[in-house]
């Protein structure tokens, strides 16, 4: 078995089970009032990270680009299984998805340089906030590894990592020679809850911090809006058990009925 | 020349490819009238030229080749590069599915454009201006697409499939790209055919009944299930139904689940928060099942039932069941 290092890729974003609001300056959702948690399809990344590393007695180092309080994000990463976390520290408002890649590569790179290879780099299919669906075959392309998108569980034996996504027709497979790069869809692994020693634990990694490399060319972002609200047109059948017939009626006007 | 990449299963094109051929010709007919071609690569279903001309399509690029006898990401972004350098197409576009997004991603990255996923519209053609769905369609960007090719992908369901007023020639023009061994390497290997009747059916069901924290637990599904057999439809579950083991992963509506547009959505004991929304946005018609008359899904529906799920669902089964002939 070879031992694979794993590097996870994480955005903090604003928790959105709540009503969104935006900055003052339309460029930025404000999480202040919601707060903020790490996106969805990247808990899953962590958890093939930690099972990955776990399996081939390698290391899963989590990595974000953000503002100071994603620090919270790393430790949470850290408390699940993840041994490293690195923090390139910049407002990731002002970073689009070609610079976010070039900064992972970046880390990549000098980590490859210090002694620690990432075989390995799972990221989010897509971020919860800003859902731009390729920044993890931008960074693919600037390391000139192979790349798969959408991926639902990884297993690594011999050197290669067996990716399996669904497909348009059922579950794929892919063979994918490391290093490689996966971006990954929540559904396939079972995230998993931090222990108490995992918490204490977290508390005691010195997180790595490094400046972005240059500055961002930006996200081309005009202006963000929040569509007013449409005004409720429903209309209340009943109330309880008693509305079933009206219920069924409703379904013999659709047509919905057998 | 606005170029679309044409997503296809054996028999035809994909809903989702021909609602991004329609925003084409709207795009289209904004800028003068340019034409809009298509590409396919691999496999040609038999009337897809036909089809594809209904809507318009001038020409349809067909890669062929061994390369494309299974999918890769990138040997697709090769050929539908190579389309977009011999054509000279100033738009490359695609349906926003998981895979379309990932094809233009490569496309982009190939090109050093930038590339927005999720599109609804466009605000202005000079300079490029698009919209799109961010933060799960609950928040909307304009970004600014100034590079050529402008690539992007058409969010689904974001516009409506119409064929064309005059049909194009819909002329299939053969081309074999060279594709580099380095864009095989991710091929996929092998596919676990879905047996019919599973997965994939909650995306294109005509009647999907939900549930959501409301059902209580694992043993509180049967009135829905019941529901949606009586209905001939399917269940859709919210993500915290799914992130508490309730219900398998692959019945999530949502941000991060499927993406369903049904004739009738019946969410039951769904509060309606924004990942939810995301998925089950584009239903013609909702009707809510909820204790809650103030949630945010009993507001957005077209139909309420102010109750509890468990006491409301059977009722129904049981009158739907007395009805029949």
């Amino acid at each position: 078995m070879s031992v694979t290092n794993v590097l996870v890729c994480i955005k903090r974003v604003p928790d959105t089970s709540g009503e969104v609001l935006l900055t003052e300056d339309g460029q930025a959702v404000d999480g202040r009032y919601v707060g903020f948690t790490t996106s969805a399809h990247e808990s899953c990344a962590i958890e093939i990270a930690v099972q990955v590393a776990a399996a081939t007695g390698g290391e899963a180092t989590v990595l974000t680009l953000g503002a100071a309080e994603a620090a919270e994000q790393l430790r949470a990463a850290l408390s699940l299984g993840c041994t490293a976390a690195t923090h390139v520290e910049a407002d990731a408002t002002g970073f689009g998805p070609a610079d976010v890649a070039r900064e992972i590569a970046a880390v990549v790179r000098a980590h490859e340089a210090e002694g620690r290879r990432h075989d390995l780099v799972l990221l989010g299919n897509d971020a919860a906030d800003s859902g731009d669906f390729q920044v993890g075959v931008r960074l693919a392309y600037e390391l000139g590894r192979p790349v798969v998108a959408g991926i639902a569980t990884v297993e690594v034996a011999e050197g290669v990592a067996v990716a399996r996504g669904e497909g348009p027709t059922g579950q794929e497979t892919f063979r994918l020679p490391l290093p490689a790069v996966v971006t990954v869809l929540e559904g396939g692994v079972e995230p998993r809850y931090p222990t108490v020693s995992g918490r204490m634990k977290a508390k005691k990694v010195a997180i790595e911090q490094r400046p972005p490399t240059g500055a961002p060319a930006g996200p081309k972002r005009v202006r963000l809006t929040v569509p007013p609200p449409v005004p409720s047109q429903v209309q209340v059948l009943g109330e309880g058990p008693e509305t079933a017939g009206a219920v069924c009626d409703l379904f013999e006007s659709l047509g919905v009925t057998r | 020349m606005i170029l679309v990449w044409v997503e296809t299963d054996s028999e035809e094109s994909t809903e989702v490819s021909l609602e991004a051929v329609t925003f084409a010709r709207s795009l289209s007919a904004a800028g003068g009238g340019v034409p809009v071609d298509a590409v396919v690569v691999g496999d040609l279903p038999a009337g897809l030229g036909d089809q594809l001309a209904a809507y318009g399509v001038r020409d349809v690029h067909v890669a062929t080749g061994e390369a494309f006898s299974a999918y890769s990401a990138a040997a697709s972004a090769a050929a539908v590069q190579a389309a977009q350098q011999a054509t000279g197409a100033v738009v490359v576009m695609a349906g926003g599915t998981n895979r379309g997004c990932e094809v233009l991603a490569h496309v982009a990255a190939r090109a050093g454009v930038a590339m927005a996923a999720n599109v609804v519209g466009f605000e202005g053609l000079a300079p490029f201006v698009v919209t799109r769905q961010v933060v799960g369609g609950a928040v909307l960007e304009q970004m600014l697409l100034d590079e050529r090719p402008a690539v992007f992908a058409v969010a689904g369901h974001a516009v409506e499939a119409v064929p064309a007023e005059t049909a194009g020639p819909g002329t299939l023009r053969p081309f074999a790209p060279e594709i580099a061994p380095a864009d095989l390497v991710t091929r996929v290997v092998a596919t676990d055919e879905r047996p019919a009747g599973e997965g994939g059916t909650l995306k294109s069901a005509r009647v999907v009944v939900g549930a959501g924290r409301g059902a209580g637990g694992p043993d509180g599904f049967a009135g829905v299930l019941e529901l949606a057999e009586l209905l001939d439809g399917s269940l859709g579950v919210s993500r915290v139904v799914t992130s508490l083991g309730w219900r398998p992963h692959h019945e999530q509506v949502g941000q991060t689940g499927t993406r369903i547009s049904p004739e009738l959505y019946i969410p039951c004991g769904i509060s309606g928060a924004i990942q939810h929304w995301a998925g089950c946005a584009s239903s013609k018609v909702i009707l809510a099942i909820n204790t809650d008359a103030e949630a945010p899904m009993v507001t957005k529906a077209t139909y309420a039932v102010i109750g509890d799920m468990h006491e409301v669902v059977p009722a129904i089964n049981e009158e739907l069941r007395r009805r029949r002939p």
